[in-house]
């Protein structure tokens, strides 16, 4: 059976978070949101999990600091210790001080490229992408709601979806 | 919905009655326009002096640091002075875009795409530096510690110089993709407004994609967040670690434990000023008043007051330990009385008069709100940050332990040359940057209009911090739920519409009405008494029957005409019957403004 789809298109942001909880009242299910800028709480009224970016992000800055420990250990300390002015090189910990600097930096640097390369391919962002927001204006001033009409009087959805102040409704069917 | 309340005390962050719309319309005109000439001859300006800068690397790299004016006392000094006031002038961007992002300042969305930009081009101008004063450029890449045929030999993780390296490219790669991925919306706006497949094509590339979904702004948010909190400590790493070079040395007056956050502190102060330089020059080339305030110049200010007030400290701090430690080594560093009196008393008075007395005249509320004095002090900041780093580095240098080791330092025009080509290149880079992208983060500005939007201030000033921030201007349907007794009487009060609008033969809905009211008030209305109607049929495809209709609506005088804007030919095309092509009337407003000079 071809699967139906409806996308209601709302013009203002408070117009949005109120439709869309009176849509999730109605128990409809919200296939997607399209908003040109971040609605804040929207995700929350959506019923989105959280993210776990920061989680990400947390252990790669550990992997950083554990590789900067690694490699300055291994080439100041065990390949070639050496009396560079004075500098105590018999172990890691005489000479950390003059460490903390990469290490820091290390820690950061990993935290924050793997997070970020991580976002990309979570949301499937890349160069030469194709973006897929179905309507231009909702990088603009339009925010558009879709919606799974495929077991649903499409009338009844319509009507329903005009009294929650939508601008244009559309039905799309593939 | 009083989720937009904002405390009445605070003025607008947006001036004018913007939409989301007039945001993005705003923001895209300078990618969508063309340059004008003033751009142009800046541009070349700039590119000259690239060039000849370039010349200058050239002839250093090929001939010999010999050709720059160091000595065997002096080894730094245009070199690295110019080096730590690149990177100080990069840090305000991060600033501005992680600690304010943060302390969840809304004055910083207007200007964090053009600080984080000028961090990111001022960068490149300081990396430029440790490569070309190296006097065998070509085995830079010996730094890093790569396994290698000479028995894996490696550096030296002691060095400061090192720490530099992994400092500097840390920043500008992490500065990078922070103003990338906060690039992908707005680069996302204008591949869907774009109207040659040339512009639509390098912007879908630029854009990653990006489609706007909700999974996607939450990830979006939370990265952006994690960044800044990752970035903030970065920001004060780097220039702590670029201060180490000088504090881990025992050169009297570099070795000093206050170093790492007085630099800090220097390159905020310094960082600020620039953005203010080029801020001002830029709100007003590209018509962005409307969203880099007069406001946003006063906060700014006021970051610049707080550092400039530490750096200040930093300086009495150093005057007074340089006496009191006793040691006589001390009489002759940058800040000392050996200093202010000796054969650098120049640049020991450039700095205090431009780093402190100057800077003063910020705590006046008239001249903090100026301009045009800002644009001043920020530029006599920008030199007196430049003499900071040269006092510390060539100062400290001349006068070392050994008296017979004395000298002078006077710089070639190949040290100046190459000083300048870092300037031509950083303006090229931003010249060009303030023409393709989106220099002001519009999907974040869309966040804090309703909150800190002039015409939303208005509003809640108007009918009470619990009034609708629906516009009605542009919602189609008002929602079921919505239609209670206050609101209606509040659009009910409102309802007297321009008295030369005949629309009785038009057939027209409340809200059109609405419409053109609002647009008769943009454009002017047609006052009979004093006025007399001009003949618009004198525009392309305008015909009697047209003009006619154009009255209707309340269209009688060129100059009305001349300030239409493309929602305004929307409407019209809405309420007026076959109201002519968008090709066909594209130049009315041309034409227009012609004809009314020519009344």
């Amino acid at each position: 059976m071809a699967s139906k789809f409806i996308h209601a298109i709302y013009s203002d942001d408070d117009l949005l978070m109120q439709a869309v909880k009176q849509i999730r009242d109605k128990r409809y299910h919200i296939g997607e949101v399209y908003t040109p800028f971040p609605v804040h709480g929207l995700d929350k009224l959506m019923g989105l999990e959280p993210t776990r970016l920061a989680i990400c992000s947390f252990l790669y800055g550990l992997a950083g600091l554990a590789v900067a420990t690694w490699m300055m250990n291994f080439m100041m300390i065990e390949d070639w210790p050496q009396d560079i002015g004075g500098k105590p090189s018999f172990s890691f910990i005489q000479n950390m001080p003059a460490f903390i600097p990469i290490m820091f930096e290390l820690t950061v640097f990993f935290a924050a490229h793997l997070m970020v390369i991580t976002f990309y391919m979570r949301s499937k962002l890349w160069p030469f992408r194709k973006a897929e927001n179905p309507d231009l204006r909702t990088t603009d001033d339009r925010f558009l709601v879709e919606l799974d009409a495929t077991n649903h009087n499409v009338e009844d959805l319509t009507k329903f979806l005009y009294d929650t102040g939508a601008t244009e409704i559309k039905l799309i069917e593939n | 919905m009083s989720s937009h309340y904002e405390a009445p005390i605070r003025e607008p962050l947006v001036i004018g009655d913007k939409s989301y719309h007039d945001v993005s319309n705003d923001v895209a005109a300078p990618v969508e326009g063309r340059a004008n000439k003033s751009w142009w001859i800046v541009f070349s300006i700039a590119l000259v002096a690239f060039l000849w800068g370039l010349g200058c690397i050239i002839y250093t790299v090929s001939t010999g640091i010999g050709v720059w004016g160091l000595n065997k006392t002096i080894g730094w000094a245009w070199d690295i002075t110019n080096f730590v006031w690149w990177v100080g002038i990069g840090h305000a961007g991060t600033l501005i875009s992680a600690v304010l992002l943060l302390f969840r300042q809304k004055w910083r969305m207007a200007i964090n795409r053009s600080a984080e930009a000028m961090t990111i081009f001022a960068v490149f101008q300081a990396g430029l530096f440790p490569i070309i004063h190296m006097g065998r450029p070509w085995l830079a890449y010996w730094v890093l510690p790569i396994p290698n045929q000479f028995g894996s030999l490696w550096v030296n993780f002691n060095s400061p110089l090192l720490w530099d390296v992994f400092a500097i490219s840390t920043y500008l790669s992490v500065s990078l993709v922070f103003w990338w991925t906060g690039l992908l919306p707005d680069f996302a706006m204008i591949r869907d407004r774009a109207k040659t497949p040339f512009q639509k094509k390098i912007y879908g590339i630029l854009s990653f994609g990006w489609s706007g979904r909700v999974k996607d702004w939450q990830r979006f948010e939370e990265v952006s967040l994690v960044l800044a909190g990752l970035a903030t400590p970065l920001v004060l790493s780097v220039h702590t670690i670029v201060s180490f070079d000088f504090a881990t040395s025992v050169v009297p007056g570099w070795h000093s434990t206050i170093f790492p956050p007085y630099f800090v502190a220097g390159a905020i102060f310094s960082g600020f000023a620039m953005v203010q330089t080029l801020l001002i020059i830029m709100r007003k080339v590209v018509h962005l008043e409307n969203y880099i305030t007069v406001l946003h110049i006063e906060y700014m200010n006021k970051v610049i007051l707080l550092t400039g007030g530490i750096v200040t400290v930093a300086y009495i701090t150093e005057y007074f330990i340089a006496w009191y430690s006793g040691t006589s080594y001390e009489n002759y560093v940058y800040l000392s009385f050996g200093a202010a009196t000796g054969p650098y008393w120049w640049a020991f008075w450039a700095l205090i008069i431009c780093n402190f007395v100057v800077p003063l005249t910020l705590w006046v509320k008239s001249l903090r709100r100026n301009i045009m004095w800002t644009f001043v002090v920020a530029a006599i900041i920008n030199v007196g940050m430049w003499f900071e780093r040269f006092n510390i580095i060539v100062v400290d240098l001349s006068k070392g332990r050994t008296p017979s080791g004395w000298a002078m330092f006077s710089p070639t025009y190949v040290d100046i040359g190459v000083f300048i080509g870092t300037i031509g290149f950083f303006f090229v880079l931003f010249l060009l940057y303030a023409r393709t992208f989106p220099v002001i983060a519009q999907a974040e500005v869309k966040t804090i209009l309703k909150s800190s939007g002039e015409k939303y201030k208005k509003l809640r000033a108007k009918h009470g911090d619990d009034v609708s921030h629906v516009d009605p201007e542009v919602s189609g349907a008002e929602p079921a739920s919505n239609i209670n007794e206050s609101t209606t009487e509040q659009f009910d009060e409102e309802n007297e519409h321009e008295d030369t609008v005949n629309a009785d033969a038009l057939n027209l809905t409340e809200i059109q009405k609405d419409r053109l009211d609002d647009m008769l008030q943009r454009v002017g209305t047609y006052n009979p008494e004093t006025e007399t109607a001009d003949e618009l049929t004198k525009l392309t495809s305008v015909g009697p029957l047209l003009q006619q209709r154009l009255h209707q609506v309340g269209i009688y005088r060129f100059n009305q005409v001349s300030k239409l804007t493309k929602t305004d030919f929307e409407l019209l095309s809405e309420v007026i019957e076959r109201f002519p092509d968008a090709d066909k009337r594209e130049d009315w407003v041309s034409q227009a403004t012609k004809l009314k000079k020519s009344n």
